[in-house]
């Protein structure tokens, strides 16, 4: 084998590979061969970094250089001036901080990383993502190994429940216990299944996962297989991620191959293979029952608990489901031992957690963070603060199910309790920011929308009750609204929180009721002063233009495509409001700031 | 007696396009059937070969639903009601390309909205319609993972970031 | 069986350690309301009407499929259910086109008792005024009206499970699901066997029978017309449900005068007719044991399980009795036999049929079915329900009503006749004759009871004369398919099946009164009707259908005999294979 001098490590992420880093793969193989170096210089393809707004990404090791935004032109010179002369290609590096130092830093000590701990992304990034060996390099398998070799399933199962590790897919179920239930069903035949269904607007972890580190989900379903007395998993992932599926199945592929999947894994009579399950754009599917049904073949719709699925669950055999990021923890307790997991984080939510920073945010991408950072940490460190010198306002977690945290509650920990006590949920981890230029009516309103899309339609409080909730809050954002609308509003958010079949509906209102406890005001601006502060609201918006600013240049009344604007030449223009629909094409044609809505 | 035929827009759409027979490319419906012997051993297969045979045929009108109701000797109501319920399979054909407007939360909130409705007057289509001269079949995304790049715009596989109004329409002369 | 003490609204009961908190709360004798629960057939705990509350859950539980513990405290009418039923109903109305006054459930709909019992003053959401109605009108027995549907999905579990066809579904999902056909093509380009189960487990106004009662006033008011009205076996054991008198209540002698009181020339017994189908369907057992061709015969008196057979199963076609069903056979008598007898031309008389069932309705349109070239032989079949209604629009104080009795030329019937109203009824009339037959000795026991009762599958095997005949008895079509599925491979070989598609036989047949989840959870509607046939049976002196007078008199006179060339031309139909999936292009 030969002695590589130098690592590329390229970003093989759906971000970067969007950003067509590919095609810089090939450049760097070419500009490589066509120097000679090919033997010396390993090109690697990996997982998410977690930067993605950044991407595509490139780190050159052993210097540890972030280069980011990197096109296919600019591999020659990485290759010619980095890797032949050793000079840094400083126009390239992370702005961040790295720039400033003018430097190679190492990557830990910027902001975006220094705050972070990564477990479940270990190896993202890190590794080539399609290379069992590279995993095996890591201590890939070495938990399998530890486990069917050396502990009981009681064992394992009992070291998973004095790690503290809670279900990472929103609920926080606490995954040992999870696992011991099933592990008491006297049955044959049981399953052992990957929720990889993520289906939050705005997050990404699980698909990050898959791609930058399969083989850490496929050994802890393997151990989790062990210590539940299973022989079959299933890993149902969304169509929609087609590099993770395709990884993935590689992944598979050569675990079979190695032996780790199969039968008689490790020469101890332990049999257990893994099936690939396709989701097919349908957000219930995420809830538990709703998953089995599809992975049966069926409509994605939830059924009534009990029987819980540790008891009778896919196929009406006892089974267990975690989350990809449950997962990707397991055989990092299992290797480091409980009590390290357990010394992570606060007293009820062990560990980390990965959040997806999306929004009005500087540095949006993946983050892993121990529980218990607060949400100032990580909009202000890690994630770099809200852009454009523009005012946060909340930072919605949870998606779908979750709530928005205002800013006034900015010092709030993030772990499973304290959101909940602030009305929002961790959810599976999308944590979107916003800014004073978004609208919280609007944004439940977009919440709304989503889950009446996604609705099963099985039972009458979700089916219908959504429905009739965005009809409400469209009432109010149209500025038809009444006080008492905001009262009913409210008080359907409670029936179909209590009284749906499953977990969507019952948290399906959360996004209304976050707004509605955080930011009142903003409904009640919208029912009683017919306004949207935020100027959102398309029938509540005014345009206007301001006489003492206007110069009478007419370009506005040209762009105007309803002729709602008029006015004499070199003479302050008027907007007809009556004639306005609202597109704003004049404020952006307005070069003096003449326009104003409100 | 009431004979009143009101149906939703949406059923009568679906109706009309499942009642459409195209021309059954003998091959396709072979290569199908390979599809539906691959997996005739595996309990609840239903799903994974619609995702095959979408992939085979393009879409799933209902002359394709049929044989596969009939290969997996299924009820054609539960593979319709099946394939209904999922939005990745499409009962209609579709464009040369599909654009993908993501309207997930970091999207929409960095103004995924304003694409979509420009892309809806310029294309004059609705969401989940394709263009007249078959060129783009025009769909919402529910997040493509590109959060980092929003508002982002997928048109078949490439992903275009940061995208507004003025860019799209640019972006969509190229093609 | 273990049993737990649980209490409901502080009284203590004790119940099966796997009863549901509904049923529990019924032993506390505690009502509480459900829509789409439904026992035996619908256990899905969507529709979140029953929710409860219940010590040691977080929130309120679905009462209907909530598994009772020791020592729970259950509380069914706390302010907390009481609020979230009520919004719940508000949301189901605010999505239900609510004609009421004119629909065909008025005053017989669950959701309407629940919007009363609930008092429902307002529904708040929505704008359910605008709802239009959804009418799907294809099928000759069945209408449908989406308008009203509030996805209880009883009718696609009935469909789906209980008779394995599952022509109905529910299709695209959140507020857009709606139960309809794949591609919301039309009934009948389905293969729907128009059972008319749906029907009768619908809460609502969404399904309902085509009503043909205004054909049957038009015809009594019609002078040209001699209006002769038959009443199928199961009839008499049900028409009582509909003016609140028990279940199981023999009600014949109040049913004809009633019949009478509505102005038909003659009040007639297809239980005659049905001792008929006995001789000509066991004269044609006996040949095809004696051939040995075409074995098993299949009975072939239920329409449903006729559709079913050529659509499903067209490869025993073969084996299908070629008698026509009672109503027909009723009908073809009426228009040759009765009519020359009377003198009266068969163009003038009308034939109308009471039946149990809505597949009746399909069947009076088959092919074949014109004992009188050009004329239909039964010119309206309505059911049970559309008797009821006729009876309480003629004013008849049904209750009060005198018994009377069929007039005689069609009235006189055998117990043989009656007990085809349930499962395994046709089977038992069949040996009582054939075995005498067959003998020539007079049958000491008269009971087959190993074909009685309500199981889905029952097989017996019985002496015919030093022969052994192996029998089988289905009711509802997934048994019918199990048992047909068991034929094929060879697992099992009888010489006579009876099948009958409505799950107990007529008796619970599609045409049978409604009743509400509160009776059908807690009462077995089959059992007890069928109990009031074999008392009918037992209590009758004449109990064979070869010893009936009216059928002796009718091979004598006018048939020559079983299975004759005439009774071939009057009594026998021919069926046809038809398509699993009718109107879709076939691939291949």
């Amino acid at each position: 084998m030969n002695i590589v001098r130098s690592h590329v490590l390229v970003c093989g992420g759906t971000g970067c590979t969007s950003s067509n880093s590919p095609e810089i793969i090939k450049q760097f193989n070419k500009e490589l061969d066509k120097r000679g170096l090919s033997d010396e210089v390993k090109v690697i393809q990996t997982g998410c970094f977690g930067l993605c707004a950044l991407g595509p990404i490139v780190i050159v090791y052993p210097e540890g250089s972030f280069y980011s935004m990197v096109k296919p032109e600019d591999v020659e010179e990485i290759v010619e001036e980095h890797i032949l002369k050793g000079r840094i290609v400083k126009r390239l590096l992370y702005e961040g901080d790295l720039k400033e130092a003018k430097v190679a830093t190492s990557l830990n000590d910027t902001n975006f990383y220094k705050k972070q701990k990564r477990i479940a992304l270990r190896n993202c990034g890190v590794i080539d993502p399609e290379n069992i060996d590279e995993y095996i390099a890591n201590d890939g398998y070495q938990a399998l190994a530890k486990v069917l070799t050396q502990m009981t399933p009681e064992e394992v199962i009992d070291t998973i429940t004095a790690s503290g590790l809670r279900g990472r897919g929103g609920a926080g179920f606490p995954t040992g216990r999870k696992w011991a239930f099933a592990a008491k069903e006297d049955n044959p035949v049981k399953y052992v299944c990957c929720n990889a269904d993520e289906g939050d607007p705005g997050a990404f972890m699980d698909r990050s996962l898959l791609e930058g580190d399969p083989h850490s989900i496929i050994e802890a379903m393997a151990i989790a297989g062990y210590a539940i007395g299973a022989h079959q998993g299933y890993v149902y992932v969304r169509a929609e991620y087609p590099i993770a599926v395709k990884r993935l199945q590689i992944a598979i592929r050569q675990a079979r191959e190695y032996g780790f999947l199969g039968e008689d894994i490790f020469g101890t009579g332990f049999n257990f293979d893994l099936d690939v399950r396709l989701g097919a754009g349908a957000f219930v599917c995420g809830e538990e029952t709703a998953l089995m049904r599809s992975i049966e073949g069926h409509r994605g719709e939830p059924r009534p608990r009990p029987p819980f699925p540790a008891v009778k669950g896919l196929f009406d055999k006892p089974t267990i489901l975690n989350n990809v990021e449950t997962y990707a923890n397991v055989p990092w307790i299992i290797n480091n031992g409980p009590e390290a997991f357990a010394s992570i984080g606060t007293e009820k939510s062990k560990g980390t957690k990965v959040f997806a920073l999306g929004g009005k945010i500087t540095n949006t991408g993946l983050v892993e963070i121990p529980m218990g950072t607060t949400l100032r940490e990580v909009i202000e460190e890690i994630g770099g603060g809200v852009p454009n010198g523009k005012k946060f306002k909340a930072a919605q977690t949870g998606g779908p199910s979750g709530g928005c945290i205002p800013e006034s509650l900015i010092d709030t920990p993030m772990d499973f309790e304290s959101l909940a006590a602030v009305g929002s949920i961790m959810g599976s981890g999308g944590l979107i920011v916003m800014d004073e230029d978004n609208c919280m009516v609007d944004i439940a309103k977009f919440f709304l929308q989503f889950t009446v899309d996604e609705s099963c339609g099985k039972c009458t409080p979700c089916r219908i009750g959504m429905r009739r909730l965005l009809e409400l809050v469209d009432k109010i954002t149209s500025g038809n609204g009444t006080l008492e609308d905001i009262e009913l509003t409210e008080q359907l958010c409670y029936h179909i929180k209590e009284n749906s079949l499953c977990g969507l509906g019952q948290t399906a209102p959360n996004p209304v009721l976050s707004t509605l406890q955080h930011f009142r005001d903003e409904y009640i601006a919208h029912v009683v002063d017919k306004r949207c502060p935020a100027g959102v609201c398309k029938n509540l918006l005014r345009y206007q233009i301001l006489a003492e600013k206007c110069i009478g240049c007419t370009s506005c009344a040209r762009v105007c495509p309803v002729g709602a604007i008029s006015g004499e030449v070199k003479k302050p223009h008027t907007i007809d409001t009556s004639k306005c629909i609202k597109c704003g094409a004049c404020m952006e044609k307005c070069k003096f700031g003449a326009i104003v809505k409100n | 007696m009431n004979r009143t035929q009101v149906r939703s827009g949406k059923s009568t759409d679906k109706a009309r396009s499942g009642s459409r027979i195209s021309p059954q490319p003998e091959e396709k419906f072979s290569e199908i059937k390979k599809v539906i012997e691959k997996y005739a051993d595996r309990e609840g297969c239903l799903i994974q070969v619609l995702h095959e045979a979408q992939q085979i045929y393009g879409y799933l009108p209902m002359e394709v639903q049929q044989f596969i109701a009939r290969s997996l000797d299924l009820p054609l109501s539960e593979v319709a009601g099946v394939l209904s319920f999922y939005s990745f399979f499409s009962v209609k054909p579709r464009g040369q390309h599909t654009i993908r407007v993501c309207l997930g939360t970091a999207c929409y909130v960095r103004g995924g909205k304003k694409i979509v409705d420009h892309l809806c007057e310029s294309l004059n289509v609705g969401v989940g319609d394709t263009t007249e001269d078959g060129k783009f079949t025009f769909e919402i995304a529910r997040c493509i993972g590109a959060c980092g790049l929003a508002p982002a715009v997928m048109i078949d596989d490439t992903v275009y970031k940061q995208v507004t109004p003025a860019k799209i329409d640019a972006i969509l002369s190229r093609y | 069986m273990s049993t737990v003490k649980v209490k409901v609204n502080g009284v203590e009961v004790e119940c099966p350690a796997n009863a549901t908190v509904l049923e529990a709360a019924r032993l506390a004798g505690i009502e509480i309301p459900t829509l789409c629960y439904m026992k035996e057939i619908n256990a899905i705990g969507a529709c979140r009407i029953c929710v409860t509350e219940v010590s040691g859950a977080r929130g309120l539980v679905a009462a209907c499929v909530y598994p009772v513990a020791e020592g729970m405290e259950i509380n069914t009418n706390s302010q907390k259910a009481y609020n979230a039923r009520k919004m719940t109903l508000e949301l189901i109305l605010s999505n239900h086109r609510r004609d009421c006054l004119t629909c065909d459930r008025n005053q017989n709909c669950e959701l309407q008792k629940l919007a009363k019992d609930y008092n429902i003053k307002d529904v708040r959401f929505g704008h359910p005024e605008e709802l239009k109605p959804q009418i799907e009108d294809s099928m000759i027995h069945l209408i449908r009206d989406n308008s009203k549907c509030i996805l209880c999905r009883r009718c696609v579990a009935v469909c789906k499970e209980m008779q394995g066809i599952g022509v109905i579904g529910p299709n695209d999902r959140g507020f857009e699901t709606h139960i309809s056909c794949a591609f919301d093509r039309n009934l009948e380009e389905t293969a729907c066997v128009s059972c008319g189960q749906c029907i009768t487990v619908c809460p609502t106004g969404a399904l309902t029978e085509r009503d043909c009662t205004d054909k049957v006033w038009n015809a009594l008011a019609d002078k040209s017309k001699f209006v002769v009205v038959g009443t199928a076996p199961s009839v008499r054991v049900t028409l009582g449900e509909c003016f609140d008198m028990p279940v199981g209540t023999n009600v014949q002698g109040k049913m004809v005068a009633a019949l009478r009181r509505l102005g038909f020339d003659k009040v007639f017994d297809v239980d005659v007719t049905a001792d008929l189908t006995i001789l000509e369907e066991g004269t044609e057992f006996l040949e095809r044991l004696n051939s040995g061709e075409n074995l098993p015969l299949i009975t072939s008196c239920s329409p449903g399980w006729v559709k079913f057979c050529e659509h499903y199963y067209p490869e025993f076609i073969p084996n299908l009795s070629s008698c026509k069903s009672p109503q027909q056979m009723f009908g073809a008598m009426m228009k040759t036999y009765y009519a020359e007898k009377m003198g009266i031309d068969p163009k003038d008389i009308f034939v109308v049929s009471i039946m149990p069932c809505t597949a009746k309705k399909f069947e009076r349109f088959r092919d074949y079915q014109e004992a009188v070239p050009g004329l239909r032989d039964v010119d309206a079949a309505i059911t049970t329900r559309e008797l009821a209604r006729m009876i309480a629009t003629a004013g008849i104080s049904f209750k009060d009503l005198p018994d009377e009795d069929f007039d005689p030329a069609f009235g006189i019937s055998s117990g043989a006749g009656v007990i085809f109203g349930a499962t395994g009824g046709v089977m038992e009339a069949a040996l009582r004759t054939v075995t005498e037959i067959v003998t020539g000795q007079e049958l000491k026991k008269l009971e087959f009871t190993e074909v009685r009762g309500t199981e889905g599958i029952k097989e017996a095997q019985y002496d015919l004369g030093g022969r052994l005949v192996r029998v089988a008895v289905a009711s509802g079509l997934s048994n019918a398919r199990a048992l047909l599925e068991r034929v094929k491979s060879g697992e099992a070989q009888y010489d006579m099946i009876e099948i009958m598609a409505c799950p107990g036989g007529c008796v619970n047949g599609g045409g049978q009164p409604i009743q509400p989840q509160s009776v059908r959870n807690f009462v077995d509607l089959r059992a007890k009707r069928a109990a009031a046939i074999y008392d009918a049976d037992k209590e009758m002196k004449l109990r064979k259908s070869h010893e009936n007078p009216v059928i002796k008199e009718i091979y004598d006179t006018y048939l020559e005999k079983p299975g004759s060339h005439k009774a071939h031309k009057i009594l026998h139909t021919k069926y046809q294979a038809r398509s699993k999936y009718p109107g879709v292009a076939v691939a291949e």
